[in-house]
């Protein structure tokens, strides 16, 4: 009764650090004071390795502060973790569901540790497994459920007891969009309409609009707290539209106002350009490539406000020599890439179902969908790493299935995971993927100082490649790739885990490639990124559901009561109308 | 007032009910994960079965050379017992060089040498036989020798009882070997693999299914409810002491019925220093992968900090004293050392307390202060 009178969760000036294996020492959260209130949901937002998560396991009382305090639930947990752990209930970033065991059995297992009755159990059991809609799997053993209802069943076991307040560690972290959703209403289900106190952490922007409370982090210290429209309202009257003037691209011209000194952020968006300006309006220069475009005034969001403190907190962006000329169309109809009726099984498991897409020299072409769609298989195939089971396969020309070696000669590929030799310098990695590749001489010095120049790893030739900063670490592998000119570059999943300034500069590299003739493909499972490239293919559960330009997909996402369906909107539209239409095939 | 009375019952109910929960999800995981399975059952199986049948420490059949210089009765007689005696493949030459020559190519491991002065000497009473034997493989070396002494001695020892011999007959001596009389080498390896497969499900299976929670992130929700670290370890440690008693029965059901090795001590005392030894290594599994927290690491430090000085240095395989003085002392600390030597004297010789309660004694000490410190290890913390 008196947590009516004080808030769930007080901290003031924490502190956290870490030491590496190497010796570094690493400050997770730098003073950090928050406060949550009740039966409202609050939110950590702020990219990867903000410290989001060390904040939600200090207040789990599975981290121990170096200084600060931090009640929870008015108990100081640093003292008593235990007294605080009987009370909440707590899904980490991972959840870890005991995949030997069956839905059931998980339940039971959360319900036995915090000690619920039997009668509690007859009330609450098929509330929850209504709410996740996991009652028809019960005996399904946990290992084998998709990533969505994974998630599900953990939120169900964190929420057996009915705690008096409930941690989310980025539950909507490797869930497809429509899983996402699922979530969300579930969580805003219990925060409106039971009164549950909720704090959780989240990558995804457009989430923390939805919340009551957020609190924005960034590299261990609070950027801002407040209410969405609080934040949101720091961005003030400074977000516009822009049509791309004649001869640019969408892309093109936010890669290029991205470069001006004025401007915050820049995101194409619907065939158009949205930007924030930093200084307010009035005092504006006029930006000289917007002279001939129609430019518009719109009401800001919570990413142009996220962006604009992001800005504030780093102080100017690294001054980056890329240049731009005249953008140049430099697309012709021959094909770079030919695939067609592309099966792949592993044993009864079909990763990727009858796939065929085209991609035409100079094209930026995008493979989106959510993890497991078969994107990362569809990739080796085309690199020639994983044998067809079926189906032709031309790239550069080449018939992949019996001239493999001649085909990566006119291919770079850059692989999800960071695949360069760590222990090597940036000088020591590029000259032996120099060598791999068969340059020799003064072409292959030619080429080095090339990527050195164009991908600026000047300062850090002589650091070892695993102790390059994370978006250095991806420039460097992109440079290996391109060492050998190839016409075709393929990009898994290269914005994955990189924060929203990241993803804004490599974008822009790649807009910069794909004007200079290279033709690119790039797997993504954010959606909203479809708008960079020249034209899509969506793909679920080895299919693929939707091909065109962004426009043509928000056309054929679009339902009748939406007025301009996002990417995301289109993408659940897409799948949801595929998955119906299987459902009444199947019935037939 | 009384509410500190009121819920005591309560909360070791909840205790209880939580550690029995564990102890569930714990057997239903082994229950459904081959690899548990496979080390819990299987592995101990496999090991009785090629330790039993496959490793024999015993020598039977040597081809030896018998080298018939002296064509008397008397020399026919002793070339006779070698040719008889189930140890000995014996193949008879007149000539040395020949013999040599087999020795060489390795056709025989040993030559014995009947001289041309045999029946002369032994008539002066001076016997005297040549044995040469291969010393490539020096503990083979030396059981070809014993045999051969043994051959020779009971041949003199019938000569005598014979009356065959002159008055000043040699002294043969007359060995008999206690506990294990044929001296057949099952009769310790077969107890001896109780240690193993204890050690092997103990040690190495408690720490890796540990250590997985730990790499799965199972444990970081898990922590997070009224769970205490002492039920996690029960809970944890429960099923796999049941998995090695299985295995000590399958032990010691194989050893009775399968390879006729004698109990001679009691069931119950068996169990008894068994329950201690099964403590010591869950104890030592689950602090290792506290500390560790990685599978593969805490494999390898299972493999090495128990199963391979179970194996090496306790006494089961390899005898402890004719080890150097430094790695003597060092069995000292090992917890296995102890059990193998209760282990052979419950199996062969049978409940001899001067020898139980001592090593039982130091097992106990051992599995407490083991089982201190893997609660110490085990923090509901992540850092």
């Amino acid at each position: 009764m008196n947590g009516a009178v004080t808030l769930p969760i007080v901290g003031r000036d924490i502190c956290k650090t870490f030491r590496l294996g190497t010796g570094e020492v690493v400050r997770a959260l730098d003073g950090v004071s928050l406060e949550a209130r009740h039966g409202a949901l609050t939110a950590l937002v702020g990219p990867d390795g903000a410290g989001k998560t060390t904040l939600i396991r200090l207040v789990a009382g599975l981290f121990t502060p170096d200084a600060g305090a931090l009640n929870v639930l008015d108990i100081d947990v640093v003292a008593q973790p235990q007294a605080v752990q009987d009370r909440i209930g707590y899904m980490p970033q991972k959840f870890g569901l005991y995949e030997d065991l069956s839905v059931q059995e998980n339940l039971d297992l959360y319900a036995d540790l915090h000690g619920i009755g039997a009668a509690e159990r007859q009330r609450q059991y098929p509330r929850l497994l209504e709410m996740t809609a996991l009652a028809p799997f019960t005996r399904r053993l946990a290992g084998q459920l998709s990533g969505g209802m994974k998630q599900k069943l953990g939120l169900a076991c964190t929420l057996v007891r009915s705690p008096e307040l409930v941690l989310l560690d980025e539950p909507t972290v490797g869930v497809d969009p429509l899983s996402r959703r699922e979530l969300w209403d579930i969580i805003l289900h219990l925060v409106k309409d039971e009164g549950l106190t909720v704090l959780l952490s989240t990558s995804y922007l457009d989430e923390a609009e939805r919340c009551g409370h957020v609190i924005v982090l960034h590299s261990g210290r609070v950027l801002a707290q407040g209410t969405p429209e609080e934040i949101t309202g720091t961005a003030g009257a400074r977000a516009f539209v822009a049509d791309p003037p004649a001869g640019y691209t969408a892309r093109g011209l936010q890669a290029r106002l991205l470069g001006e000194p004025d401007v915050i952020d820049a995101v194409p968006e619907a065939g158009r350009v949205r930007f924030v300006r930093a200084a307010k309006t009035g005092a504006d220069l006029p930006i000289a490539l917007l002279a001939d475009a129609k430019v518009e005034s719109v009401p800001p969001r919570f990413e142009d406000a996220f962006m604009v403190l992001l800005r504030r907190a780093v102080g100017d962006r690294p001054t980056s020599n890329m240049k731009f000329g005249q953008p140049s169309n430099q697309r012709t109809d021959k094909l770079a890439v030919e695939v067609r009726d592309l099966v792949r099984r592993f044993g009864n498991f079909i990763a990727v179902d009858h796939v065929s897409f085209q991609v035409r020299r100079g094209e930026l072409f995008g493979l989106l969908g959510p993890n497991g769609a078969g994107k990362t298989t569809t990739f080796r195939m085309l690199c020639g790493l994983l044998p067809v089971t079926s189906g032709t396969l031309q790239v550069a020309g080449v018939d992949l299935r019996n001239a493999r070696a001649s085909a990566r000669q006119h291919i770079g590929y850059v692989a999800q995971q960071f695949s360069l030799y760590g222990q090597l310098s940036v000088t020591e990695n590029l000259e032996f993927f120099a060598s791999a590749y068969g340059l020799r001489g003064s072409r292959k010095r030619a080429r080095i100082d090339w990527a050195m120049q164009q991908f600026e790893l000047g300062r850090l030739t002589h650091l070892a490649s695993a102790q390059l900063p994370g978006g250095y670490k991806q420039r460097l592998a992109m440079a290996a790739a391109l060492l050998h000119e190839p016409e075709i570059l393929f990009l898994d999943e290269p914005t994955s885990g990189a924060d929203p300034m990241a993803r804004r500069e490599f974008w822009q590299r790649i807009t910069m490639l794909a004007e200079g003739g290279v033709t690119v493909i790039v797997t993504t499972h954010f959606m909203e990124e479809a708008e960079y490239c020249d034209r899509v293919a969506i793909l679920d559960a080895g299919r693929i559901l939707a091909q065109g330009t962004p426009t043509e997909i928000r056309t054929q996402g679009r339902r009748d009561d939406s007025a301009e369906p996002s990417m995301e909107d289109a993408f659940i539209a897409i799948v949801q109308e595929a998955r119906s239409v299987n459902r009444s095939k199947d019935a037939a | 007032m009384n509410s500190a009375t009121d819920t005591q019952p309560i909360r070791s109910s909840r205790k209880l009910r939580r550690v029995w929960a564990l102890i569930r999800k714990e057997s239903l995981e082994v229950a459904r994960d081959p690899s548990s399975i496979a080390i819990g059952i299987v592995m101990p199986v496999v090991l009785v079965l090629l330790f039993g049948y496959g490793l024999s420490l015993d020598i039977k059949n040597v081809p030896v050379a018998v080298v018939m210089e002296d064509s008397s009765a008397d020399a026919r007689d002793l070339a006779a017992s070698f040719q008889l005696s189930s140890y000995f493949a014996a193949e008879f030459t007149a000539s040395m060089p020949h013999a040599l020559e087999l020795m060489i190519e390795r056709k025989v491991d040993g030559v014995v040498r009947i001289r041309s002065d045999f029946s002369r000497n032994l008539a002066m009473g001076d016997v005297q036989v040549q044995v040469m034997v291969q010393g490539v493989d020096a503990n083979t070396a030396r059981i070809i020798q014993t045999y051969a002494q043994g051959a020779v001695g009971q041949w003199a020892a019938r000569q005598a009882a014979e009356g065959k011999t002159t008055s000043n007959a040699p002294v043969t001596l007359l060995s008999r070997f206690w506990f294990n009389e044929s001296s057949d080498s099952r009769y310790f390896i077969v107890p001896g693999l109780v240690v193993l497969i204890m050690t092997l499900i103990g040690a190495l299976l408690t720490a890796l299914v540990m250590a997985r929670e730990w790499e799965h992130g199972t444990f970081e929700a898990i922590f997070v409810t009224p769970v205490r670290p002492d039920e996690i370890l029960i809970g944890k440690a429960t099923p796999y002491f049941v998995l090695g008693m299985i295995g000590l029965f399958l032990c010691i059901f194989s050893a009775k019925f399968l390879f006729d090795v004698p109990l001679r001590g009691s069931v119950l005392v068996l169990t008894g220093v068994s329950i201690l030894y099964l403590l010591v290594t869950l104890a030592t599994g689950l602090l290792i992968s506290s500390v560790t927290k990685s599978q593969f690491i805490a494999s390898q430090v299972a493999l090495l900090v128990t199963f391979l000085p179970a194996m090496m240095l306790s006494g089961f395989l390899f005898d402890l004293r004719s080890m150097p003085t430094a790695i003597r002392l060092f069995t000292y600390a090992l917890p296995a050392r102890y059990f193998v030597t209760l282990l052979q004297t419950i199996f062969l010789a049978g409940d001899i307390w001067t020898v139980i309660v001592p090593n039982a004694a130091v097992l106990a000490a051992m599995a407490a202060a083991l089982l201190v410190l893997s609660r110490l290890a085990t923090q509901k913390k992540l850092n």
